[in-house]
């Protein structure tokens, strides 16, 4: 069994623990022992994307530290906070040759959700589920990693799924960590044009690999009463593996 | 008014949405299609980026070189630290050769240093030639976007503007409209006595001027008024012919989806003797305002900017707000960098914060500008120099400290859960009060769960290692 060591992400322990326990049952219905190392916390992005960089190399350095102490891959169900670890932290510590060791040593055990799926669990058998998906690429996973087409072939792999086609659908939701709060008319205007784009595709429900962006389409789902839902990809497959069970 | 104001205007302005919607959506799938068509077009890509960051690595080197060539040339040569002293040099030029009227192709430089008033002001009456740019002159409006200045006027816009300055009938016929600006624009050609332009390209080894233009206004201003002067920024240069050939390869392609502008323009000089046309005098002003000193910074790599204003196109912020809101002469992604480099940082602060990082321009840019990581130094700079708001930058100190502390972190974290979940109802918070405010204006926000996952998973271990796995497995599969 493949030991991995899963770095949860702070909106996933502390708003939506329900995409962490599928990301759990997944990976281990794929043949993966999970490890949840309890240290960890939040990876420092908030901080870095709003210009406070000795803050986030603050909790950089914690969770370099926490997340050192793992074996095995460590899988982030966050493609924004995969390529925080994966590729900011080098630039965070880009004036510490030490640091930037620990932080290539820690990012190059990293895979983001979708990704390690796909790379590790090529036969995962990811179930059934009659449902019309509209898969929203997150901008640091699609952009950050280059992860394009891994999400979509699990999508594809379900039974029953069918994958929608979304008006630009590779633009930003407008979520963008606290630029949400503090361009929040502006992150609106973006959402809306997210919004209308998702409600014109016929999708029962919108898939994506980044909670943040989740919780940004989904509470603006929510607000107008739209019937679409907003789902990680996590419990998308797992509902799919409930299904056949 | 400051940035967040001029957005929340540009906002309630519907019409405005759906022609950003529109034109930079066709702009958008226009460039990609014209890259389809490119062979090697990411090598293309690296060669262009090549040339400008070389230029740029040695600016003083280059810019040497580039004046002894214009000289060699016959062109005279000026240097200016700011705006006001650049079209000082313009209008001193003029009233030396007597001149009242000059014609003017596309230039973003003159538009920084507001060259039109500061000329009329001399005396000398510039009219712009580039159709966009003469509407907006027409308006005594500013451009909003790049390559598209008119970009946020409708047609009937143009043809109100058009009744009213030209006294002509109304028409909000495109063709009719065109025809009515260009018999206008060639009775200007005629009787100017100056031609300005901008550079999109200096030639370093050979000291050429290379200009693009979609519409031949460009050649008209170079060719017809007795005097030229370019008006270039000090970056604009590449070494080589060779670069040229890479870097209108992906110019055009990033701009307006072409293989190439409908008029490439190369000026080598004044009228040489035995020659039929062109000017007698050929001016090169080189402004700095604020280059030098961005070549030392952390945005010196937006110096290789070639102006495509591709990264508009795709900008989510820029489609959702346009080019005003940004409140200078350079809109959208770049933009957000140039202009805090050029007018400084405090006046400019709100700009690289009003990004959500999302990395199409870097995907789009020609020459391969890593914007984001701009934005983000800037945005590390803003926070030391000029902070946005206190009270952030205290509560993410906090935040830091205790986020490094595993033990407080969970109690920290609990405590907030507990008041998210007091001010919820059946799973959402549709109204949140401080900082969370902006965001439950906008949208619901998920409540947290009774649990953490950490302590969800820690039950759901320790349960499953209770019941052994393979019982586990056969009550599945006889479900």
């Amino acid at each position: 069994m493949t030991q991995v060591a899963l770095f949860h992400t702070c909106l996933v322990n502390e708003i939506d623990p329900e995409v962490g326990m599928a990301v759990v049952r997944v990976l281990e219905r794929a043949g993966a022992s999970v490890d949840v190392p309890e240290d960890q916390t939040c990876c420092g992005q908030p901080a870095y994307n709003a210009g406070f960089h000795d803050d986030a190399r603050e909790i950089a350095r914690h969770t370099l530290r926490v997340l050192s102490r793992t074996e095995g891959t460590i899988v982030i169900p966050s493609g924004s906070c995969a390529d925080m670890i994966i590729h900011q932290y080098a630039v965070l510590f880009q004036d510490d040759a030490e640091m930037t060791r620990a932080a290539h040593d820690v990012a190059v055990r990293c895979r983001e959700f979708s990704q390690f799926l796909g790379e590790a669990a090529p036969e995962f058998r990811a179930g059934r589920l009659a449902s019309r998906v509209a898969y929203h690429p997150s901008c640091h996973l699609l952009r950050g990693l280059g992860v394009r087409r891994e999400p979509i072939a699990l999508i594809e792999r379900v039974e029953g799924a069918e994958p929608v086609h979304v008006q630009e659908h590779d633009e930003c939701c407008g979520f963008g960590g606290l630029f949400s709060v503090k361009n929040a008319p502006i992150s609106n205007g973006m959402l809306e044009r997210k919004i209308a784009a998702l409600e014109a595709s016929g999708a029962d429900r919108v898939v994506a690999c980044d909670l943040g962006c989740l919780l940004h389409v989904g509470g603006g789902l929510h607000r107008r009463g739209s019937k679409v839902r907003a789902q990680h990809l996590a419990q998308f497959l797992d509902e799919a593996a409930d299904g056949v069970r | 008014m400051a940035f967040a104001e001029r957005a929340i205007d540009a906002l309630a302005d519907a019409r405005l949405r759906g022609a950003l919607d529109r034109v930079t959506g066709a702009l958008g799938s226009r460039r990609e299609s014209a890259f389809a068509s490119l062979d090697h077009a990411e090598i293309v890509r690296d060669a262009a980026r090549a040339a400008r960051l070389t230029a740029i690595e040695d600016l003083a080197g280059h810019l040497e070189r580039f004046e002894a060539r214009l000289m060699a040339n016959g062109a005279r040569v000026h240097w200016a630290e700011t705006p006001d002293a650049a079209n000082r040099i313009v209008a001193d030029i003029a009233e030396r050769a007597g001149v009242r009227r000059a014609v003017k192709s596309k230039s973003m430089v003159s538009e920084e240093t507001h060259l039109n008033a500061a000329l009329e002001r001399a005396g000398v009456v510039a009219v712009e030639t580039d159709l966009g740019e003469y509407i907006v002159q027409l308006a005594n409006d500013r451009p909003s976007h790049i390559i598209a200045p008119i970009i946020h006027l409708t047609r009937q816009d143009v043809g109100r503007v058009m009744e009213r300055q030209l006294a002509v009938p109304y028409t909000d016929d495109t063709r009719e409209l065109a025809a009515i600006a260009r018999q206008r624009l060639r009775q200007e050609f005629l009787r100017a006595d100056m031609g300005i332009t901008g550079a999109n390209f200096g030639v370093v080894e050979t000291g050429t001027i290379c200009l693009v233009t979609n519409e031949g206004n460009g050649r008209m201003v170079t060719t017809m008024p007795r005097v030229h002067v370019v008006f270039m920024g000090i970056e604009k240069l590449i070494p080589t012919l060779a670069d040229l050939d890479r870097c209108l390869k992906v110019l055009a392609r990033s701009a307006t989806g072409q293989k190439l502008t409908v008029y490439t323009t190369l000026v080598n000089g004044p009228r040489k003797p035995g020659e039929r046309d062109g000017p007698e005098e050929l001016h090169v002003v080189l402004l700095d305002n604020g280059r030098s000193r961005m070549r030392g910074g952390e945005t010196a790599e937006i110096l290789g900017c070639i102006r495509c204003g591709a990264c508009l196109n795709v900008c989510p912020v820029y489609r959702t707000i346009g080019g005003h809101a940004y409140g200078d002469i350079y809109p959208g992604p770049v933009g957000a960098v140039v202009t805090p480099g050029l007018r400084g940082l405090e006046p400019f602060r709100e700009l690289p914060g009003a990004s959500s990082l999302c990395g199409a321009c870097r995907d789009v840019c020609p020459v391969r500008l890593d914007i984001p990581r701009m934005l983000l130094a800037l945005r590390d700079r803003v926070e030391r120099e000029a902070p946005t708001s206190r009270a952030l930058g205290r509560a993410m100190k906090m935040f830091a400290w205790v986020a490094s502390r595993p033990v407080l972190y969970r109690r920290g974290a609990a405590l907030v859960r507990w008041s998210l979940r007091r001010l919820s109802s059946n799973g959402w918070i549709t109204r949140a009060p401080g900082p969370a405010a902006p965001w439950t204006k906008y949208r619901d926000l998920k409540a947290p769960g009774p649990r953490t996952f950490q302590e969800q998973w820690k039950a759901w271990r320790s349960q499953s290692s209770q019941s052994s796995q393979s019982s586990q497995r056969s009550q599945r599969s006889q479900r």
